[in-house]
């Protein structure tokens, strides 16, 4: 069968036609909105008209024959309009509150779970993992699964003293922008790259790869045309792998994960922050990661008994201290966590004024 | 079909999270390449290493970027990963949709791909994982001619992505998805034909809650903002009291300016003090309004840590005006990409580029003036570059200070 014709550089379609008629009519004259429970929210228009939007979780990855089933509800209670939000749940818009409930409940008979807005944990934004990435060090996927796994109250029902942003990157390479959540999980190399030096020359620029590096631990290494690197500056960000497929990082026994926490991107209250190193290394363990998800659920349960109502975990952090945020914890303080790249000047400490 | 045996991945679909193993097994029912995922990704559980080998250059003709080319070491042993390709889909603004054009999606996805899908992708594309190469011009005949384009990727403006706005949200200062589409639209070349030193990325996010997280993963963060007071609805102040909010602890003394006070009965806010945070906003919707002129802060820089740890954008122009056709953002747009053209090397973003050649030869290149809006605190050590205009410019200052008897400092 011939194909239709082709259109290039026509860009997205027009999102017009894809808002629904009472948004249509109330765009940009929204009044106020409520949090009902973890899953529902009202917006009030100017105009009186209300929406009910109830929101369900989603791993991302979805297969056609969810997004067709997606696709059944909205046709069936929302005139066939949906939509996703940017930590990748599913939306369900109602404009007849008498909508609302047989919504909920055909949704929680198909076994779809509301929650994640207002103070508790939504979804977690995260990379590709072994699913589909060429430099992941671990399975993104795996380890939002488990950890939403243990976490689920937190989406569905129980509150905290504000939202909780959770992401993982499954490299250093952060696709997620791991770096101002709440509690991260990134993916680490611990080795030197090894290199397959008979490729270096066909499959890799020379300046390229040497630029690469942050620590410029990398030099020509002219008798192979291929390059060395200087075992004792490479911090193992995997960059020159990025750039020369045949400098491999990977080592399954040796990647791990690290936990950095306290990031947020609102103003609220506090300027934003970038999240900070508390946990520098644990074994990758696939399939259940079960020693990250404790840590992660840890900080969660010390965060919720010490920050006062409103409080961001970096918030709390920075009120009470960070080596109160050691103490309370029981985190052990190592010096992974002592910055001795870019930021030193920055996150030393230069005042004798600290707790113990 | 082959039957691959999974108990590793077949552990992740107990719980109660919904699980992206039984979304592949969903897919892998109908479809040779997303069982052959299944079977792969289980491989990578067992051995603790991927096997995606690095993107190949694929694509559709006339565009350099949209689709990512993904092989598998092990095309052999999984021949339905032999080839799976990433196709972009550029995503409608507030990421909105009809089930009519997802079912139409989806339908073609299944004819040409694995059926295997991300709702959305990190940048904000609708993803569609696992296409062979062979498939790609008609994957993209059948979009294109039915309305929809691809994304980014590479060295390219990246696709645009925006927050709900005023579509949902009561705080948009400004309309975010006509924006993002606008400026979608206006920089097709740029995003289809990478000619960039490297990635470049909007997000427009309507207020300071910054809900696509613009600050952090954009080299240009589009965010909303206003110059005008805080108008109060004094009646539902009290609500809010009568409901069991503590104003004075909850508000009052949670105002990083402090300029906002409560007596029990009326609140009062010193909006000349205000630095717009929208806590008490965000806390007090049905109280609390921004009013007056409406528009964004335009910050300039974040990134991920790679190469030498990340940035968060810098305050480059405190307040724009963006209606349409928004002319003056357009403008400033082309001459910030003039100026990284001429001083990027290779895979350097913009905030890097900043911080070698200094924000003032940034500042000075897109025509904006220093402010002290744009800064936290000023230089703390005393070597500067003066310039022979410097100099000049002080001495005459000082010049007409004699003149006048009065110094302006």
């Amino acid at each position: 069968m011939a194909l239709p014709q082709r259109k290039t550089d026509i860009g997205p379609p027009h999102y017009k036609q894809f808002l629904p008629p009472v948004i249509q009519k109330n765009y940009g004259k929204w009044k106020y909105h409520e949090v009902l429970t973890p899953g529902t929210m009202v917006h009030v228009g100017e105009s009186g008209d209300k929406i009910w939007t109830v929101r369900v979780a989603s791993p991302r990855l979805l297969s056609t024959a969810t997004i067709r089933e997606q696709c059944d509800i909205a046709e069936k209670y929302c005139d066939g309009y949906l939509r996703y939000t940017t930590r990748n749940n599913v939306e369900f818009i109602v404009s007849d509150e008498k909508k609302l409930e047989p919504l909920k409940k055909e949704l929680k008979d198909k076994g779809f779970k509301m929650g994640g807005i207002g103070y508790g944990i939504s979804n977690i934004v995260h990379t590709q993992g072994w699913v589909h990435c060429h430099s992941a060090a671990t399975d993104a996927s795996g380890l939002v699964k488990s950890m939403m796994d243990e976490l689920y109250e937190y989406f569905e029902s129980k509150r905290l003293p504000n939202k909780l942003r959770l992401a993982v990157a499954c490299c250093v390479n952060m696709c997620g922008a791991v770096h101002c959540s709440d509690i991260a999980i990134v993916a680490v190399h611990t080795k030197i790259p090894t290199i397959a030096h008979a490729n270096f020359k066909n499959m890799c620029e020379l300046p390229t790869v040497i630029g690469s590096c942050p620590t410029r631990a990398i030099s020509p290494d002219t008798a192979q045309k291929s390059v060395k690197i200087n075992p004792e500056k490479c911090m193992f960000c995997g960059n020159c792998f990025t750039v020369c497929p045949p400098m491999s990082i990977k080592d399954p026994e040796r990647d791990g994960i690290a936990i950095v926490v306290g990031g947020k991107v609102s103003t609220l209250r506090t300027n934003p922050k970038f999240s900070k190193l508390v946990i520098p290394y644990i074994s990758n363990e696939p399939p259940r990661w079960p020693k990250v998800v404790a840590a992660v659920k840890h900080i969660v349960e010390v965060y919720a008994a010490n920050a006062r109502k409103h409080e961001r975990v970096g918030e709390w952090i920075e009120r009470v201290g960070w080596e109160r945020f050691f103490s309370l914890t029981g985190i052990e303080f190592t010096f992974h966590s002592i910055d001795d790249f870019t930021f030193m000047r920055d996150t030393l400490r230069t005042s004798p004024a600290f707790k113990w | 079909m082959k039957k691959y045996n999974t108990p590793l991945i077949d552990d992740l679909e107990k719980g109660p999270w919904p699980s992206f193993v039984t979304e592949m097994k969903k897919a892998a029912k109908t479809n040779e390449m997303a069982n052959d995922a299944v079977g792969h990704l289980e491989k990578c559980y067992s051995t603790k290493v991927g096997y995606w080998k690095h993107g190949g250059i694929v694509g559709v003709l006339g565009y350099g970027g949209g689709v990512i080319g993904r092989y598998s070491e092990l095309g052999d042993e999984f021949p339905g990963v032999a080839h799976f390709h990433t196709v972009r889909l550029n995503q409608p603004s507030g990421f909105f949709y009809t089930s009519k054009a997802l079912k139409e999606i989806c339908d073609i996805w299944d004819k040409y791909g694995s059926g295997i899908t991300n709702m959305h992708g990190s940048t904000g594309d609708l993803v569609l994982l696992g296409c062979r190469t062979e498939s790609l011009e008609a994957v993209f005949a059948e979009y294109s001619s039915r309305g929809w384009d691809l994304g980014s990727s590479g060295s390219a403006l990246r696709t645009p992505s925006c927050c709900v706005g005023p579509a949902r949200c009561e705080w948009a200062n400004y309309d975010t998805l006509d924006l993002n589409y606008a400026l979608t639209q206006e920089f097709q070349d740029e995003m289809h034909r990478p000619s960039f030193s490297y990635k470049f990325k909007f997000k427009l996010s309507g207020c300071a809650c910054d809900c696509v997280a613009s600050l952090a993963r954009s080299d240009m963060s589009i965010i909303g903002t206003w110059k005008g007071n805080i108008v109060i609805d004094q009646a539902e102040v009290k609500n809010y009291a009568k409901n069991r909010m503590d104003i004075n602890a909850e508000i009052v003394n949670m105002c990083p300016t402090q300029c906002i006070s409560y007596d029990g009965k009326e609140m009062k806010i010193d909006n000349a003090e205000c630095s717009r945070c929208m806590h008490c906003i965000a806390k007090m919707t049905k109280a609390l309004k921004p009013s007056g002129e409406k528009g964004a802060t335009i910050c300039i820089g974040s990134k991920a840590p790679i190469v030498v740890g990340s940035l968060l954008s810098w305050v480059v122009v405190p307040f724009i005006k963006l209606e349409p056709p928004y002319t003056e953002l357009k403008e400033l747009i082309r001459k910030i990409w003039d100026w990284w053209d001429e001083n990027a090397k290779p895979r350097e973003r913009i905030g890097e580029v900043i911080e070698t050649k200094g924000m003032r030869s940034f500042l000075e290149y897109i025509g904006v003036p220093p402010l002290p809006q744009q800064i936290k605190e000023p230089r703390k050590d005393p070597f500067m570059f003066y310039t022979e205009e410097d100099i000049t410019a002080y001495k005459a200052k000082e010049a007409e200070e004699k003149k006048t008897g009065k110094y302006k400092f």
